[in-house]
């Protein structure tokens, strides 16, 4: 069950990431962001529902869409929106963009734009906290078209015979891009495909913040008890294209309507705390201004902050020491 | 000092080194209870477990992204590949992956792993499973790439790779783990990367050879020396990071340069060193400096059409002749 400070931190987290996602939207739209950059709206309860239970010791590895990822694993809005727009005060100093975020002391072994590329690193996370002995687990998240790649089977082979304390999070919100799943992906449910490798699969609304947490409880213990991975598909849809230019040819105007009227995660959270007397509307309401303000201040800090130094491009190749 | 092969020489320092340090370990195809095809882990899950020598699936890709994984969570893995060929069934995790990892999350991240692998020719593996791919590790930034040709360089270079907080792409040749060779006993022994190895001392053209080819640039160097060319033989050791300050000195002195490697000719590295050398030394060149390498052509089974494809010692002869006006 969640509890009142655990629900408040997921609305936190949730309002956060809306508020980056379409705040990076508009940027992109004014020109003053440029690049590959893959919106995370209406997904937002994946991310926060799987951090909320996670420490900075915990690892994930996330993908090209994964800014909320990083938010809830403990980016800063604002170090996170300088890398976005390519400055020196960024993440990765202005060299990466969108697509590279990590840091490795909240535990986030990095945003990762190759499709399925994170997948085998969080496996190797998993290795190390097993080796370590440590009481963590690791983290794998990725959407619908990266479990149709290599990675996904090499690795959750892998950590099925080992037994990794690793979770798989499928993010399933029905395009490869442009592709809808059913005309790329061999079974309805991604999840069944934890049968093959002797491990346990679950389906989830991966709108409903309480599914998605529920089910990674599961999985977390499993692992921690050293039973090894388990893949947990959410069910979701993105609000927005692929990519900040995607024309959207291959969905409806009304289908997109529809799952923002009926299936916003954020509302749908926002009425279960309050029904359940976790929250009332005015901790909400502050919550969300909080956010909200926080973001306005993440924009003027990237957009005051300095363009990273040419003469510094070739640092950091290597690692000198 | 002791006397090992090339394959034990690579053994001892994994022992050394896991013994030294906890957080090293070692994860490839078959390296438990086989050791590995040439035995460079031969019983060494014996001293230290099979979570430690671990066998993995034949699974590249999930062999090179798991010791990734595990080196940005603070372990130090030695992954192996049973072949450098199958580096392109893993080719994403080994040039996006673990050679950008650094750079582009802005430095905040050491990767101290090394992937090793053996590659060439000699055993009649055929196109898959012997070609020379160094070439192609150079020219992505962010690996550092060794070449050890002895036992001691292979024990010194290893050692350094283990210890290095880069990924290090360690490259060995299927040919020489049987060569045996003096290895320093001390276990700090250690070949810093990018000094270069004169081999040979000479006057009058020097030959860049890695690999299974510095023997055969010695032994063009002794067929020289009965016609009256002094051949110098340097041995690079590390291709990334590159000694060129001492190819360059040593063609200072001799004003002609040759660059002979099995990977092949086209677009191999040699043409790099030729390039760079070149213009750092133009003045004192007395040739045109000249880069020998295999021909644009898969390397095939029969050992008489696997010789014709990669150069020969007598090639090697020829070049240093024409290079001094013999031929």
């Amino acid at each position: 069950m969640i509890d009142k400070k655990t629900g408040l931190w997921i609305y936190n987290k949730m309002n956060e990431i809306r508020d980056f996602e379409e705040t990076a939207w508009t940027l992109f739209t004014e020109n003053k962001l440029r690049g590959s950059v893959h919106l995370y709206t209406g997904e937002e309860a994946v991310a926060a529902s799987v951090c909320a239970q996670l420490t900075d010791e915990d690892l994930i590895a996330s993908t090209h869409r994964g800014h909320g990822h990083c938010i809830a694993k403990g980016a800063e809005l604002d170090k996170a929106l300088a890398e976005l727009m390519g400055k020196a005060t960024g993440y990765c100093k202005g060299r990466s963009g969108s697509m590279h975020i990590a840091d490795f002391s909240k535990g986030n072994l990095g945003a990762n734009a190759i499709v399925g590329g994170g997948i085998p690193i969080a496996t190797g996370g998993a290795l190390a906290l097993k080796m370590q002995k440590k009481p963590n687990v690791a983290v794998a998240f990725f959407g619908d078209g990266a479990s149709n790649q290599g990675t996904f089977h090499e690795s959750i082979n892998m950590a099925a015979v080992w037994k990794l304390p690793c979770v798989y999070v499928v993010e399933n919100n029905q395009f490869g891009m442009t592709v809808p799943v059913w005309q790329s992906t061999s079974v309805e449910d991604i999840s069944v495909r934890g049968a093959g490798y002797g491990i346990p699969g679950e389906t989830v609304d991966g709108n409903d913040v309480v599914a998605v947490y529920e089910a990674f409880a599961r999985a977390k213990e499993r692992a921690l008890k050293g039973e090894g991975p388990s893949i947990i598909e959410c069910k979701t849809y993105r609000w927005r294209g692929h990519w900040t230019g995607d024309p959207e040819v291959y969905r409806t105007r009304e289908e997109v309507e529809d799952w923002k009227e009926h299936r916003d995660p954020i509302k749908r959270f926002r009425e279960y705390l309050v029904a359940q007397k976790l929250a009332t509307e005015q901790e909400l309401d502050e919550i969300e201004a909080a956010a909200a303000k926080k973001m306005e201040a993440a924009v003027e800090f990237a957009m005051n902050s300095p363009e990273p130094d040419p003469a510094h491009v070739l640092d950091d190749v290597f690692y000198e020491g | 000092m002791a006397k090992l092969t090339y394959a034990q020489a690579i053994r001892q320092v994994i022992q050394e080194e896991m013994r030294r340090d906890e957080r090293v370990f070692v994860m490839g195809e078959d390296v438990e209870k086989l050791g590995g095809v040439f035995g460079t882990t031969r019983d060494l899950y014996k001293e230290f477990g099979t979570d430690r020598i671990r066998n993995t699936p034949i699974s590249e890709s999930a062999i090179v992204g798991a010791a990734l994984g595990a080196a940005c969570a603070g372990m130090r893995p030695i992954a192996e590949l049973m072949y450098w060929d199958f580096a392109f069934v893993c080719a994403d995790q080994i040039f996006n992956q673990m050679a950008k990892t650094r750079y582009v999350f802005g430095g905040n991240a050491k990767i101290p792993m090394v992937l090793r692998s053996q590659q060439g020719t000699g055993r009649g593996n055929a196109a898959t499973h012997s070609q020379s791919l160094e070439s192609i590790f150079m020219h992505i930034p962010g690996l550092k790439v060794a070449c050890p040709s002895t036992p001691a360089e292979a024990a010194g270079l290893l050692r350094t790779a283990i210890r290095d907080d880069n990924p290090v792409c360690f490259f060995e040749h299927k040919a020489l783990y049987i060569t045996k060779g003096e290895v320093p006993d001390d276990p700090e022994f250690m070949i810093p990367f990018g000094k270069a190895d004169v081999k040979r001392e000479g006057t009058d053209v020097t030959i860049v050879a890695n690999l299974l080819y510095v023997g055969r640039a010695l032994e063009a160097a002794d067929a020289l020396a009965k016609e009256g060319i002094s051949a110098e033989v340097i041995d690079p050791r590390t291709l990334v990071p590159f000694d060129y300050d001492t190819v360059a000195e040593s063609v200072k002195k001799t004003g002609r340069l040759v660059v002979v490697h099995e990977a092949h000719q086209n677009n191999g590295w040699g043409a790099q060193v030729v390039s760079q050398v070149g213009q750092m030394v133009f003045p004192y060149l007395d040739a045109a400096p000249v880069h020998i390498g295999a021909k644009a052509c898969p390397l095939p089974f029969n050992p008489g059409l696997e010789a014709a494809v990669i150069p020969s010692i007598q090639e090697i002869v020829d070049a240093c002749k024409a290079a001094c006006y013999f031929s």
